[in-house]
């Protein structure tokens, strides 16, 4: 199976981006509810992840996600994580954490969108006895690690680059995370400890789209200038737009000798979706309020986004 | 008189580190107070100060572990789990990482107070799947504790004693094995970490007052050993007491009570221990005696369950002392 893969760079990263708001509208409009507005916001970053920017081997799981296997224990000796969907554990690769792990449905749809997934994993999203669960698990594709908890990634990402540049490994750590996480004290521990000890091979990108699950998050807890806040905690730091893929090109390229790496990807909740902007900032989990609702989104975004409204009648 | 050991955790963790490159020392700002202050002199690749943050230090030890390291967390035993209980968790416990997690100070063997005393951390630990839970009770076990622990296929929880700890055994720490200590009939006695010791003091009285003890000290709490328990329970005439320097609450009172109920073994049990309260600060012998975890304490409780006024009062345990501990490095070959 893994040999049929395309070739990582078989779509452009745009096409791949694209290719993940549509399957991430497609799954919302069809259960009628869905993570939709980290798809605008995390696309262009998923997609760069996935398609570029991190040395990832074949996927080692199959293409249609096993069912759940059961929770590790000494009794479990056949339990596996997700991470074979992001290559083999080889000194070589880069590791990647999805630190949001409600971002898991984004997650996914990059996956198939790259070919490390098959469609018919979505279609197990949310399913009971599915490993694809809808907040991502140790032992759901592409998930290494749990991270269920906000705050506890980078942390688990430092320790875990620590060890690599112990043992001499060539691939890095990379944390995808969310701009929620600068409200966990654990945030900040986990950046002065990378500093602290050098840790260099390791970096993270943040979605910055100022939105928490209250609402915005300058109305549920402000945070201040976390540029700054990174840069003295101990890290490089820079600045992007994040549905500017040039620019994440260039902020990966930052030499950050000694330290760690975070970009700051700012983002739209709305962004190819601006329809959604209707419900700003009630923007976490788009669920709709009637089917009038239902079909009205299903149509304009359908548009927005160039393919024709989801068939969601059956 | 007993031996006493001074520090016997220094010496036990450097020797076994330095064999094992894998092994970390991880600190987080009290690496004198857990006595690995000379390691991190002597050996500072294996070190890693993590600062007064313990919840990015136990996500940052999941990640070592995932790295293939064995990551040994030494701090006081309310920092393991009080505070980055959701890292223990998530990081730690759930995807099974050999992360070695000893805790110092169990119980009221500190005079910090609230704050510093772990008093429910057996029973915090015991309901986290996939964590064994080791508990020292002599200079012996604290020098063996460091291989056991590191042979565990998974996350655990050791107390540990530091500072002067006597020696009251001879045969070296065993995973899962309970030690008997004496083989009477009246009751059982069940006692571990530093009960043990005050168990030992209270047998000689015991002993000379006509009432025969069965004497069993436990460290490995996790997994616990059910079916022994029972087995020694159900061979005395009058019932359990249980000593613990913990809540009865959750702890060895609690794995007892479970094990005679599920075996439907109709005994009495008596748990001592702090009774469903905190503690205050003060010295270890002070708060012993304070909270009844003590040898007088366990007279106590005997004669309550069998009903019985032995005589027994301080100046007789203080007098039985010495030859009770020296009998104890012999007894516990039985």
């Amino acid at each position: 199976m893994a040999g049929d893969l395309p070739l990582r760079n078989d779509k452009s990263t745009e096409e791949v981006a694209l290719g993940i708001r549509r399957r991430v509208f497609e799954h919302t409009i069809r259960n009628n509810g869905g993570y939709l507005s980290q798809a605008c916001s995390a696309a262009e970053q998923l997609a760069f992840l996935y398609n570029e920017a991190l040395h990832l081997g074949e996927p080692t799981m199959p293409m249609i996600p096993p069912p759940f296997g059961g929770v590790p224990s000494a009794d479990n000796p056949g339990y596996v994580t997700g991470a074979g969907y992001n290559g083999p554990f080889e000194p070589q690769y880069d590791r990647l954490f999805i630190a949001p792990a409600h971002y898991a449905l984004v997650a996914y749809a990059t996956l198939i969108e790259t070919g490390r997934m098959a469609p018919e994993g979505l279609e197990m999203f949310n399913k009971d006895g599915s490993s694809v669960e809808m907040i991502g698990a140790e032992h759901s594709p592409g998930m290494e690690v749990h991270n269920g908890t906000l705050g506890i990634g980078l942390s688990t990402g430092a320790g875990l680059a620590w060890g690599r540049r112990r043992n001499g490994d060539a691939g890095d750590v990379c944390v995808f995370m969310s701009d929620g996480e600068v409200q966990e004290g654990q945030t900040w521990e986990a950046v002065q400890a990378a500093a602290h000890h050098g840790i260099d091979n390791l970096w993270a990108i943040m979605d910055v789209n100022r939105q928490q699950c209250d609402g915005a998050m300058d109305d549920v807890m402000r945070v201040g200038d976390i540029r700054q806040k990174f840069i003295d905690f101990g890290a490089a730091c820079i600045e992007i737009d994040g549905h500017d893929l040039e620019a994440m090109r260039q902020a990966k390229a930052e030499k950050h000798e000694g330290k760690p790496l975070i970009i700051l990807a700012y983002t739209s909740p709305t962004q190819g979706m601006p329809i959604l902007e209707r419900r700003f900032p009630r923007l976490h989990y788009v669920r709709f309020k009637s089917e009038d609702e239902r079909a009205e989104y299903n149509q304009a975004i359908a548009a927005e986004l160039g393919i024709a409204p989801i068939d969601y009648s059956h | 008189m007993v031996e006493m050991v001074t520090r016997p955790y220094a010496s036990a963790f450097e020797s076994y580190a330095v064999q094992h490159p894998e092994v970390l020392a991880l600190s987080a700002d009290l690496t004198s107070s857990v006595e690995i202050d000379g390691f991190r002199d002597r050996h500072p690749d294996q070190f890693l100060s993590m600062g007064m943050a313990e919840q990015n230090m136990l996500s940052f030890a999941g990640g070592l572990g995932l790295a293939g390291f064995r990551p040994f967390i030494h701090t006081f035993g309310v920092f393991l789990y009080r505070r980055p209980y959701d890292q223990l968790m998530a990081s730690v416990a759930y995807p099974r990482r050999k992360v070695r997690l000893m805790g110092f100070l169990p119980g009221i063997t500190t005079p910090g107070g609230m704050t510093h005393q772990a008093i429910e951390d057996i029973s915090v630990m015991r309901t986290i799947p996939n964590m064994t839970v080791l508990e020292t009770g002599d200079a012996t076990e604290v020098e063996g504790i460091v291989e056991a622990a590191d042979s565990i296929d998974g996350p655990v929880y050791c107390r540990v004693l530091r500072g002067s700890v006597p020696r009251l055994f001879d045969s070296p720490f065993r995973l899962g094995e309970i030690r008997v200590l004496s083989e009477g009939t009246d009751v059982l006695v069940i006692t571990a970490g530093i009960t043990t010791e005050e168990a030992i003091r209270a047998r000689g009285a015991l002993d000379k007052a006509g009432v025969s003890v069965r004497h069993l000290h436990l460290s490995t709490l996790k997994p616990f050993d059910a079916e022994a328990i029972v087995a020694h329970a159900a061979s005395v005439t009058h019932g359990v007491i249980t000593l613990e320097n913990h809540l009865v609450a959750g702890g060895i009172g609690s794995m007892t009570a479970e094990a005679l109920a599920e075996a439907g073994l109709g005994k009495k049990l008596i748990r001592l221990g702090l009774q469903d309260t905190y503690a205050h600060g003060g010295s270890r012998p002070y708060l012993m005696n304070y909270y009844g975890l003590d040898a007088i304490a366990l007279v106590r409780g005997i004669e309550r369950l069998m009903g019985i006024e032995t005589g027994i009062d301080e100046g007789a345990l203080e007098a039985v002392r010495v030859d009770a501990v020296h009998s104890s490095v012999k007894a516990e070959a039985l």
